[in-house]
């Protein structure tokens, strides 16, 4: 074990590492500035449990409704063994579906290392070879990722295929395509999951000697259409997420680097008092912004410290207040004080320019 | 964001409570508007669940879908909202006026008020949009008919929702929408689409800052989230099993009656302290003075409603799924020129608007040291006033010499600006020469030229006419763009092929 593991493994305090999963791989791209969140991602911290052993319970629920809709539209999409999804799949890819199709499901074992090893033996022997070859698809095949150092099953609710010599991932998400159109926060979302699938069955292929190319940056979403439950296909081009992931999982791929910053006595151990936690988490910087609400855990925590700063407020009223980090600051430059650092003079212009302007649209003294 | 509003939201965290931007209303409210408060099904394409909808505090009704994925049911909640929904729009067309056309050759008639739907935030108006899409297509005969106000109700939303993307409209208005444009709080725009967190920073309860209010105002526990989505942890402990209930209750009468009942109380309990809020929200809004521009653009949705309620009464089709080409270009060019005419109006009906644009350089205020109201150009063929004014101002100038100045108390005046001297202690002498405005004399009428003394406010923002666009006919749209349309709007295919499960 590399000290950097026992580190990361002190401050989980010996219990194992929370595993990852396409979703939170993906939320990993969100705030790539963010030290607190890497590092605590890094170690494998359960930050749900973390968060609320602190008093900052995260919201992130989900409706039974959503989930039995999810599972039920996906049992449709597959229900004649892959022959409607095949034909749907080929159809917006442009290509002929061929007379016939392998369906192989690869989730039917529960072993992990036995199904990881399954997936990508038979993944691997079925890797394409030319547009001659008849399409495959791979149902619920196990990939795996390495993220900060540790391999990472993945467990995609995902079909891959093969199809015109070349695989491709298919997506089914049960949120509406409407007249063509559907949800922006949704699809950028699945992008950015299916981005995780991409790159883990590219490696996958890459450690087999073949070309990571073979694997399409274009992931083919199925969505119920309009208002009905008949799915429609739509493609993805994920070439952006999948630089945006590379970067993030080599960043944590580093975090020697990280943790060389963080104090030794640091540590995110469940069963620690709630206020030494807390302690503990102040000494690592966060990056906190709104944006933070709708994808990790802790943000309630962060928003909380930030309080009385301007990243608080969003990054728009950041970058109108000058970049200046804190209330206090802007309001007393507002109110004519001296500017401390000689490059926050012309903000300090500004606002009490603006100061001066409000105050008297508003008729009270400046 | 501007620095203005920035800087409003910096003193709302340090005062505790939400700070004006805006010193006027910058929207039409409707004496009896038409509040919906709808909830959706999670998971589902726009599944209606319930809603709370009507146009006086005391008189809210309660529209409940015991199994929100069944069809039928959701067609009959559709039927029972445009009972309401038709109604109220009816209400506004007794009376009509009219308005001069083709500089008064002609005349056209338009109704003297018009229809009002408020929601408490844009996932609201996004509902009503695409309940107004699955059910203007619907028709009352065929495989799978709907009550004929269906497709009528479909028609109206999208008309509403259309409206609702022309900016300064005001005939379908999201409540956090309607606040934030007042009010700055000391939280993010995300946390603002949150409407009892919004109102929480703008109108705490006593004893409570904003910020604790807000804080309070989010926890779904105490607080039930404003639509139309749920809280999660409401759907698995409280709705699920009260929907199962419903259903397993299919052939004893009085068990469903009593499982309606349970559902009816769950739901309304998540309304009512939405439906509190958004008459909270009218009233705030009803206590600023409304801006002198704002009856304008009302009679634009007027207009808008008249032109609407002939086109159905017509026999007009409904509304395409997607605009064609020139459809298209003609609709942008409508927003854009909306969207500049609202930014230049609710400048010149609000110091606290303009103040933003003084800080930009494109305003400034200062006082008339010198006027020459009876100065005439006879330079041309035949003389003409031009009188010439000098304003003294500390802000800085940052137009050209040349530019076209507006200033708002004078709408129909130009002002050109023809010296720009900087003088003593960092002020500016402007010298501007004025024409329009002043009849067709060589003397100036009182009043129509500003006095030495006079505090003005000269801008480069310009309220003049924007010309519309010259478009080409749909049939004949250029090869770049598709070219004409080789089919009529689907208007009878898309329905057909939407399959009713």
């Amino acid at each position: 074990m590399t000290s950097s593991e026992e580190r990361l493994a002190a401050i989980r305090g010996g219990v194992p590492a929370r595993r990852h999963n396409a979703r939170t791989i993906a939320a990993l791209t969100g705030n790539p500035g963010c030290a607190r969140r890497a590092v605590l991602d890094g170690a494998g911290v359960d930050k749900p449990k973390l968060a609320e052993r602190i008093g900052f319970p995260a919201r992130f629920g989900q409706s039974r409704f959503a989930i039995s809709r999810g599972n039920a539209f996906e049992a449709q999409v597959k229900a004649d063994g892959g022959v409607a999804l095949l034909r749907l799949v080929a159809e917006r890819l442009g290509v002929e579906p061929g007379d016939r199709a392998d369906w192989t499901d690869l989730g039917a074992d529960d072993d992990l290392p036995e199904r990881h090893a399954r997936s990508r033996e038979l993944l691997t022997a079925a890797a394409p070879t030319g547009v001659e070859q008849p399409a495959a698809l791979f149902d619920h095949p196990l990939l795996s990722l390495e993220v900060a150092g540790r391999r990472v099953h993945l467990e995609p609710d995902l079909v891959a295929a093969r199809l015109a010599g070349r695989y491709h991932v298919v997506e089914i998400k049960s949120f509406p395509v409407i007249d063509g159109q559907a949800d922006p926060a949704k699809v950028s979302a699945a992008a950015t999951q299916s981005a995780v699938y991409v790159l883990a069955l590219r490696e996958l292929l890459a450690a087999a000697g073949h070309d990571p190319e073979l694997v399409s940056h274009e992931v083919v979403l199925i969505c119920p259409r309009d208002f009905a439950n008949r799915p429609v296909a739509s493609l993805l081009d994920v070439r952006r997420q999948l630089l945006v992931l590379r970067r993030q999982l080599r960043r944590m791929a580093r975090l020697d680097d990280l943790l060389a910053a963080v104090p030794e006595d640091f540590t995110a151990d469940l069963t620690a008092e709630p206020a030494t936690l807390a302690t503990a988490l102040a000494t690592v910087e966060a990056r906190y912004a709104p944006e933070c609400l709708a994808s990790c855990e802790l943000a309630y925590f962060c928003r909380h410290e930030a309080r009385g700063h301007t990243a608080a407020l969003g990054r728009p009223a950041r970058e109108a207040l000058g970049g200046l980090a804190t209330v206090p600051e802007v309001l007393s430059l507002a109110a004519g004080g001296d500017a401390v650092e000689p490059e926050q003079a012309e903000a300090a212009a500004l606002l009490r320019a603006a100061a001066r302007l409000r105050a008297d649209a508003l008729g009270v003294p400046a | 964001m501007s620095t203005l509003h920035a800087l409003a939201k910096a003193q709302a965290v340090a005062a505790g409570i939400a700070q004006p931007v805006a010193t006027v209303r910058h929207l039409h409210l409707h004496a009896r508007p038409l509040v919906v408060v709808p909830l959706a099904l999670a998971g589902e394409a726009n599944a209606p669940l319930g809603a709370l909808v009507g146009a006086a505090p005391d008189d809210a009704r309660l529209l409940v879908v015991p199994q929100p994925r069944n069809r039928d049911q959701r067609f009959a909640f559709a039927a029972e909202l445009a009972g309401i929904l038709l109604s109220y729009v009816d209400g506004h067309r007794a009376a009509t006026e009219a308005v001069p056309v083709d500089r008064g050759r002609d005349v056209r008639h338009r109704y003297v008020d018009a229809p009002q739907l408020l929601v408490p935030n844009p996932a609201g108006i996004t509902f009503l949009r695409l309940l107004g899409r699955s059910t203007r297509f619907r028709r009352p005969d065929g495989e799978h008919p709907v009550p004929p106000a269906v497709p009528l109700l479909g028609r109206w939303l999208t008309f509403f929702a259309e409206r609702a993307e022309h900016p300064g409209s005001s005939a379908l208005l999201a409540m956090t929408d309607a606040l934030t444009l007042h009010w700055a709080t000391g939280q993010s725009a995300v946390e603002d689409l949150h409407l009892p967190a919004l109102l929480g920073w703008i109108d705490p309860p006593a004893g409570m800052t904003g910020a604790e209010a807000a804080a309070r105002a989010e926890d779904p526990a105490l607080h039930p989230p404003a639509g139309p989505a749920t809280d999660p942890d409401f759907d698995n402990r409280r709705l699920a099993p009260a929907i199962e209930a419903y259903a397993a209750a299919e052939d004893d009468p009085e068990a469903r009656a009593g499982a309606y009942a349970t559902l009816e109380a769950l739901l309304r309990d998540q309304l009512a302290p939405t439906w509190e809020l958004m008459w909270r929200g009218v009233g705030l809004l009803r206590g600023l003075p409304p801006g002198a521009r704002v009856e304008g653009r009302w009679a634009g949705d007027r207009d808008a409603f008249t032109a609407h309620a002939e086109h159905v009464d017509a026999g007009g089709g409904p509304q395409p799924r997607r605009d064609g080409a020139v459809a298209a270009a003609v609709r942008l060019h409508r927003l854009e020129r909306a969207l500049t005419s609202y930014a230049v109006q609710r400048a010149y009906d609000d110091p606290l608007v303009m103040a933003a644009h003084r800080l930009t350089g494109e305003a400034f205020v200062g006082e008339v040291t010198l006027a020459d109201p009876g100065r005439v150009d006879d330079t041309g063929k035949r003389p003409v006033l031009r009188p010439r004014i000098q304003v003294v101002t500390t802000e800085p100038v940052l137009v050209p010499l040349g530019a076209t100045l507006h200033s708002p108390v004078r709408p129909g005046q130009k002002a050109r600006v023809v010296f720009l001297t900087p003088a003593a202690d960092g002020k500016t002498e402007v010298v501007l020469e004025l024409s329009g405005g002043m009849g067709r004399g060589l003397t100036a009428p009182a009043g129509s030229v500003p006095e030495v003394g006079e505090r003005v406010c000269y801008t480069t923002l310009s309220d003049a006419f924007l010309p519309a666009g010259a478009f080409p006919a749909p049939e004949e749209t250029p090869w770049t763009h598709g070219g004409p349309p080789t089919t009529a709007p689907d208007l009878d295919a898309g329905p057909a092929a939407e399959a009713w499960d």
